[in-house]
């Protein structure tokens, strides 16, 4: 059963239109993250969704009832905020109860449910205190808190990690991912940060100036990216994408880049078919950086592909080795293994990955094969 | 400009002082000034009010002779009283007036900053043209009542400004009408600094209006209603100008409050020593006031910093 369905929804202030027909369906115990940069409409999305904003066009269904006339608190949702959103006035206890006190459940229920939530969130001796008292770790786990009490059809994330350090963060990312593996709840997640995405959900949408990009499993997102937006958001560092020319070869088609330069790259594709109506013609070639390594390395059974590139930048993290390289004249970046380092200014023998390459129309910016 | 500080590291310490001099003068000679004089006169009015001082002040010493005096007289029992009630219903009302404006424009109405204006306006007149023109106003003869009688409703009274007894609540009016505005903005400010994500939380726990503002957003204001409270108090204690406007103590000595007493004992009755003692009383309500919320906010602000 679709928990979520968005039908043709449109949100306009004014002249400026913040979400352009967006469709999303969205199954039961599904982890979905709404991911975009900032003004791209996400949250705008989610507030709707929560009934805290209104549509200017379309229907929200909520477990296959259409809410667009249901106030916030009847559509069965539980919203986690960015700021936390912690009744600062109210110990933990009550920032927790508040909700059933509204709804006016019993003491004694009440009681339970705050037991049974403050033993899965491991927030039992911050009961007592004030918001004030709590670190951000802790606001967040009582944020949570306050959501999973309600034990809502949809929770609502709203950016709830970007308050947090670094370290605190990936804690909290594994901790959300793990909660959502053991309640099997449904959940909406909006973030700006790609990381989050691919980590946590089931399915990203990814979004920008008020459209959905793609929608689709991270793995799909990440190695079929819909457009060229897609292909340069998601990873970090982002798909290399590099103007080329798609020639025909005797054995199926060859990306040139660089064409006509002494340096000039040919790369031959295999089952690529789909790129035949554009032979001849422009492409925008994109690789990943971790589909170009060191010289010695093999990616398949097959006859390895290895170019010699001049090298301009290394980076090493440490866990890698990050080097800024030209690809037939082009900047690339390459994903090599961390004890090799090329140095700058010198040329290199790296190997390339030719199955995982991605072709886009320039016109279109859509993914051609 | 930054860029010369940058290229001139080891800049003398003469250069740097007569650099910064027009910023030391600023803040340094007003603050000495007006230190020296709150403290010496401070200290003045309290030496004179031990001594047998009349038209003039003389040296000499009579103990706590005109405080008993002054507390003695019914002249300062009713200016006492006066200014219990007087505070009490001046700082609750216009504190509730401007909580309730606060709230009235906080609801995303359209010509907010125009009516915020109008409310503030009040607190830019002086409070002797507050006190004469609600003397016209509350003048049966002259204003609302007047208005009323012409309009044809002949039996109306609204006399207060010449009732002994509810004479003290003129005053009170003027007051709210001057200062409730003040306090709006405080408010308006609290109200504003709530996080809207809160809002959005409550609406979707299932809070009505009525339930958000009793239980989130009016407990997040108690800051600021006392800094409200405390600023009007130290007004109300202080207030001469606004009654000597508008009822001058009267009728009789039915508003006599505390800082005309003051006046009344040392210029127009030349008791020096006296009108000292009662002064010295003032400061010591103020400091009743004024003393707590000091330490309030001490303590505020370690646990503040200790959180």
């Amino acid at each position: 059963m679709a928990a979520l369905s968005i039908r043709a929804l449109s949100k306009r202030y004014a002249n400026l239109e913040v979400l352009k027909g967006i469709d999303l369906d969205i199954e039961s115990g599904e982890f979905t993250v709404l991911v975009g940069p900032s003004g791209c409409g996400k949250s705008t999305l989610l507030n709707i969704v929560a009934g805290l904003d209104h549509p200017s066009a379309g229907t929200v269904e909520i477990g296959g009832r259409v809410v667009n006339d249901v106030a916030p608190k009847d559509r069965d949702i539980a919203m986690v905020f960015q700021s936390y959103a912690l009744y600062p006035s109210m110990t933990v206890r009550q920032n927790i109860t508040f909700g059933m006190e509204c709804r006016r459940v019993a003491k004694a229920e009440q009681e339970k449910a705050v037991a049974n939530v403050a033993k899965l969130l491991q927030i039992e001796p911050l009961l007592g205190r004030k918001p004030s008292q709590l670190s951000g770790g802790q606001r967040q786990r009582v944020a949570m808190g306050r959501a999973l009490v309600r034990n809502p059809l949809l929770f609502l994330f709203d950016e709830p990690l970007s308050n947090l350090d670094a370290k605190l963060r990936v804690e909290m990312r594994m901790e959300i991912k793990r909660l959502h593996q053991r309640i099997g709840a449904t959940i909406v997640y909006v973030t700006h940060d790609q990381i989050e995405a691919m980590t946590m959900a089931t399915r990203i949408a990814v979004m920008h100036q008020g459209s959905v990009q793609q929608f689709a499993d991270p793995d799909t997102v990440y190695r079929y990216p819909a457009n060229l937006f897609v292909a340069r958001f998601m990873g970090s560092p982002p798909m290399n994408t590099i103007p080329a020319r798609l020639e025909a070869a005797s054995d199926g088609p060859v990306v040139v880049v660089g064409a006509g330069r002494p340096d000039e790259v040919r790369l031959r594709l295999r089952g690529y078919d789909a790129a035949a109506p554009f032979v001849g013609r422009e492409v925008v070639f994109g690789i990943r950086p971790e589909c170009i390594a060191e010289g010695s390395r093999t990616f398949s059974s097959d006859a390895p592909v290895r170019v010699e590139a001049p090298v301009e930048l290394v980076e090493p993290t440490g866990a890698e080795t990050m080097v800024l390289l030209r690809l037939g004249g082009e900047p690339a970046m390459a994903r090599i293994s961390p004890d090799i380092r090329p140095a700058p200014g010198t040329s290199a023998a790296f190997a390339l990955d030719t199955r995982r390459i991605c072709l886009f129309d320039p016109e279109t910016e859509r993914l051609i094969a | 400009m930054t860029s010369a500080v940058l290229t001139r590291p080891g800049r003398s310490a003469a250069t740097e002082l007569v650099r910064r001099l027009p910023e030391y003068l600023m803040i340094w000679v007003p603050l000495l000034l007006s230190a020296a004089h709150l403290v010496s006169f401070s200290l003045w009015t309290l030496w004179i009010s031990f001594t047998p001082s009349t038209l003039v002040p003389v040296s000499g010493w009579v103990g706590l002779r005109n405080y008993t005096a002054v507390a003695a007289s019914r002249n300062w029992q009713i200016a006492f009283d006066n200014l219990l009630l007087f505070g009490s219903a001046f700082v609750l009302l216009s504190a509730a007036t401007g909580l309730i404006l606060a709230i009235l424009l906080d609801q995303r109405i359209r010509a907010e900053n125009v009516l915020r204006s109008i409310f503030l306006y009040p607190l830019a007149v002086s409070f002797v043209v507050t006190g004469t023109v609600w003397s016209w106003l509350l003048n049966p003869g002259l204003g609302i009542q007047k208005l009323v009688h012409d309009l044809g409703w002949t039996s109306f009274k609204f006399d207060w400004l010449i009732d002994r007894d509810m004479a003290i609540w003129t005053i009170v009016i003027a007051a709210i009408w001057q200062s409730s505005g003040f306090a709006m903005a405080l408010f308006l400010a609290g109200l504003r600094s709530v996080d809207a994500d809160i809002i959005k939380a409550a609406q979707i726990d299932g809070a009505g209006a009525v339930r958000i503002y009793r239980r989130i957003i009016l407990p997040s204001l108690w800051p600021i209603t006392i800094t409200v409270v405390v600023i009007q108090l130290q007004f109300a204690i202080s207030t001469f100008d606004l009654v000597r406007a508008l009822t001058n103590g009267g009728p009789g000595i039915a508003t006599q409050l505390p800082a005309l007493v003051v006046y009344d004992l040392m210029f127009q009755r030349s008791l020096l020593g006296r009108g000292a003692a009662a002064a010295v009383l003032m400061l010591l309500i103020l400091l009743a006031v004024l003393l707590p919320y000091a330490a309030w906010r001490y303590i505020q602000r370690r646990r503040a910093n200790h959180a």
